[in-house]
């Protein structure tokens, strides 16, 4: 096995009184994706914030290539955040800039990192709308004019076109109608294989996982009740909380 | 010679959290070998766990006790016990399945379907895209439906879709749970010959085939799983 | 109301009661400790203790302060406001030092030993003993995409400029070119990302490598920020998209110029124009050369 792109161990994270994180380890491998499944309020977006060093755990470390997240500067991470790492948040608004061309914001990262040829930025920017289903001729318009799917999908256009290693996703079809997360999971799936992505993808979207991830992660009340090959958690869940989750959803 | 794949008092029970916890055992000691070439067919009265043990063989089932040894790459492994990220290894490279049913995938074309595992064992696209058409072509799937989806597909045109993409690749171990099951005459002796093309490639092929003229035609032995004695 | 006035060296009148250049000898020392960090890290911006001045922010308190912290009896000032020393505001620039440090004063820009500016770098090259003193409204050049003051600090520390390149890309993608044509961002020393304050884009080769220090002051934001001499100052742009100083393609109608920075003049209104230099100086200079070389 190749060795993790990040690992962390022993992750802790209280909010006064409440465990947030409770011995959280796990770690992540080039090209896989791996779901953190579990209700509202089980910890895993807080797991993501931590891992993707946006929060601090109150013990534990978090490595990415053996590098401690949380001991490395600000402007390290900030690097990291925008040339290996991507994050793609549940709200659009949150990763786009409302107020830049769609063009500009699937640009910005390639700035960011030194591109200054205005022909190659705007070509990249075009085949990154094409490769997420957005039409050339919106790459002028502000995305406060694009609908909720197409604002995620030009969030993922604008986090892969540096070409990450790893992307954290945080619900990324949470507000979306069904037809249009249909399509945005399948567009994560093929990019993700594509590219050979390694993607750490926080839902409670059981059939989501099922659909995108290799690994799954089960999280109750700040806990990981139970790990593994997505199939067979899913399929033969040994703990009481994840056969209750598995059995609450609805087969389609 | 080495068995291609092999169980070692493999046992398996589940236990039903939401129901009080009742504990319901389903095999218990199985110790199965299947070499290359080999076709074993599962046998035994419904229910007594055939579908079990292909799911534990795959590693979609997880195992209470004993191990499950696959020939893959240079050495064993053992998917009982394995990391995740070498079951799906051994998936992509050695073990193959055709399940019921397909797991249908919002909008991938039926063609890409069946390309991808061979794409993802390093065949170039153009390449496993032909294969690919080939095998639907063979099993008389109209090419008009190659470019859909197949969420609206007939059930024996699934089946169809799901057995192209279980052979193509040309796994050394292969697992067929009713591979036949909603197929007409034709498409059978498709099936069937499919099969005997495997075997006589070297694959080891697990199945469960009520069908008795396919079991006839491919099986060179049975392997009796019979009802756990603590069964209720 | 009645104020005493007194002689100065200059000859001016200078008000007695205020210290030499209005501020307290307390605050000019804060004012230079800020310069002198400000030298020290070229393009940075340095907040300062900016103190309510005599005239209303927008007039040019940060430039005045900086000013009069760095002035002495013996320096000569002028001021210029779009390149003009008649404008009421570099008129009452002047006079306010004029009167509360009795300095020397001039228009011409090769007399002077400290130049105070709003919109403009006389044309004239400048020389290793001169002072330029910009007057600034808006110090952080990122204000307009990043409102948040903590994020601009934070991506000045990180050197994290992507969003003013978006700035210019966005331009081009609109407009075809980069619309800024004055306040063009600049890159100082390779470091800092800084707001030359509004003087047009054809002004921003000149502040590159500059013999003479340049200072700025940014009174209702408190900041002041610096150019040591001969610095390497960069007009952000793209490869393909390279940065051009613009001027009206004319020559001066007086002087006759053709590569200074021009001002367009309407003269009656039925749509005549003319096209004068913005150096008023400069422009006088070169018509008097000109009239003794047609005299000779």
């Amino acid at each position: 096995m190749t060795t993790p792109l990040l690992t962390a161990e022993g992750l802790n994270l209280h909010f006064g009184a409440i465990a947030a994180l409770r011995d959280v380890a796990i770690d992540i491998t080039a090209g896989e994706v791996v779901a953190i499944v579990g209700e509202s309020g089980s910890g895993k977006t807080t797991l993501l914030r931590v891992l993707s060093g946006l929060m601090a755990p109150d013990s534990g470390t978090v490595r990415w290539l053996g590098q401690d997240v949380h001991a490395m500067g600000e402007a390290a991470r900030r690097r990291l955040m925008r040339t290996d790492w991507g994050f793609v948040h549940q709200n659009p608004r949150d990763g786009l800039r409302l107020a830049v061309s769609a063009g500009g914001n699937v640009g910005e990262r390639l700035m960011a990192v030194g591109a200054r040829h205005y022909g190659n930025i705007r070509g990249e920017a075009l085949s990154w709308l094409a490769k997420v289903e957005i039409d050339a001729t919106r790459i002028d318009d502000l995305p406060r004019t694009f609908s909720g799917g197409m604002q995620q999908r030009l969030q993922i256009a604008r986090t892969l076109v540096t070409r990450p290693k790893l992307v954290f996703m945080d619900e990324p079809t949470g507000g979306l109608d069904v037809s249009v997360q249909a399509r945005l999971l399948d567009l994560i799936r093929s990019l993700s294989r594509e590219l050979g992505l390694a993607v750490l993808i926080v839902t409670h979207d059981i059939a989501a996982a099922r659909l995108l991830a290799d690994r799954i992660l089960v999280m109750r009340r700040g806990e990981v009740v139970e790990q593994g090959l997505t199939d067979r958690v899913l399929d033969d869940p040994q703990h009481p909380y994840t056969q209750l989750l598995v059995s609450s959803v609805l087969a389609a | 010679m080495m068995p291609a794949i092999r169980t070692e008092g493999l046992s398996k029970a589940f236990t039903l959290h939401l129901q009080g916890g009742t504990r319901i055992p389903v095999l218990g000691g199985v110790d199965l070998a299947v070499h290359p070439g080999e076709c074993v067919a599962l046998w035994g009265p419904s229910g007594a766990g055939k579908s079990t043990l292909m799911r534990c063989l795959y590693g979609n089932y997880g195992a209470g006790a004993g191990r499950i040894m696959l020939r893959h790459g240079a050495g064993e492994i053992d998917l009982v016990s394995a990391d995740p990220r070498d079951v799906i290894a051994a998936r992509r490279e050695t073990l193959g399945y055709v399940s019921q049913f397909l797991r249908v995938i919002p909008r991938v074309a039926t063609r890409d379907i069946v390309a991808e595992p061979m794409i993802a064992r390093g065949v170039p696209r153009e390449e496993a895209l032909a294969r690919g058409t080939a095998l639907l072509h063979r099993l008389n799937l109209p090419e008009r439906l190659h470019g859909l989806p197949p969420a609206t597909f007939s059930g024996g045109e699934q089946q169809r879709v799901n057995l192209a993409r279980g052979f193509a690749p040309g796994y050394p171990v292969l697992l067929l749970d009713e591979p036949t099951a909603s197929l007409d005459a034709a498409n059978r002796a498709v099936v069937m010959a499919l099969i005997n093309e495997a075997k006589a490639a070297g694959t080891a092929i697990i199945g469960i085939f009520h069908d008795a003229e396919v079991r006839e035609a491919v099986a060179d032995r049975l392997f009796e799983v019979l009802p756990h004695q603590d069964a209720a | 109301m009645n104020t005493s006035e007194a002689p100065s060296a200059s000859g001016a009148t200078t008000l007695e009661g205020y210290n030499f250049a209005y501020l307290d000898e307390a605050t000019k020392r804060m004012i230079r400790r800020a310069l002198l960090k400000a030298v020290a890290i070229p393009g940075h911006q340095i907040p300062f203790g900016g103190r309510e001045m005599p005239l209303p922010y927008g007039w040019g308190t940060g430039g005045i302060q900086v000013t009069a912290s760095i002035l002495g009896p013996e320096d000569r000032l002028k001021v210029i406001d779009q390149g003009s020393d008649d404008t009421t505001n570099a008129i009452s620039i002047r006079r306010f030092f004029t009167r509360v440090a009795g300095v020397a004063t001039t228009e011409h820009t090769a007399e002077a030993s400290v130049i105070q500016t709003r919109h403009r770098i006389p044309e004239r090259l400048l020389r290793e003993d001169q002072i330029m003193v910009y007057q600034v409204p808006q110090p952080e050049p990122l204000f307009r995409l990043e409102p948040r003051r903590v994020e601009t600090k934070r991506l000045h520390a990180l050197a994290d400029y992507g969003l003013m390149h978006v700035r210019l890309y966005e331009d081009i993608a609109r407009l075809g070119h980069i619309a800024k044509a004055y306040d063009y961002p600049v890159m100082v020393n390779g470091r800092y990302l800084m707001s030359p304050s509004p003087i047009p884009a054809f002004d921003n080769p000149k502040m590159d490598r500059m013999p003479a220090l340049q200072l700025f002051g940014a009174g209702r934001e408190k900041r002041i920020y610096a150019i040591p001499p001969y610095t390497d100052v960069r007009s952000l742009d793209f490869e393909d998209h390279p940065f051009r100083p613009i001027r009206a393609p004319q020559a001066c109608a007086l002087c006759g110029s053709r590569d200074t920075y021009l001002d367009e003049v309407i003269t009656d209104d039925r749509g005549g124009r003319l096209f004068v230099c913005s150096d008023t100086d400069f422009c006088a200079e070169r018509q008097a050369d000109a009239a003794k070389e047609a005299a000779e």
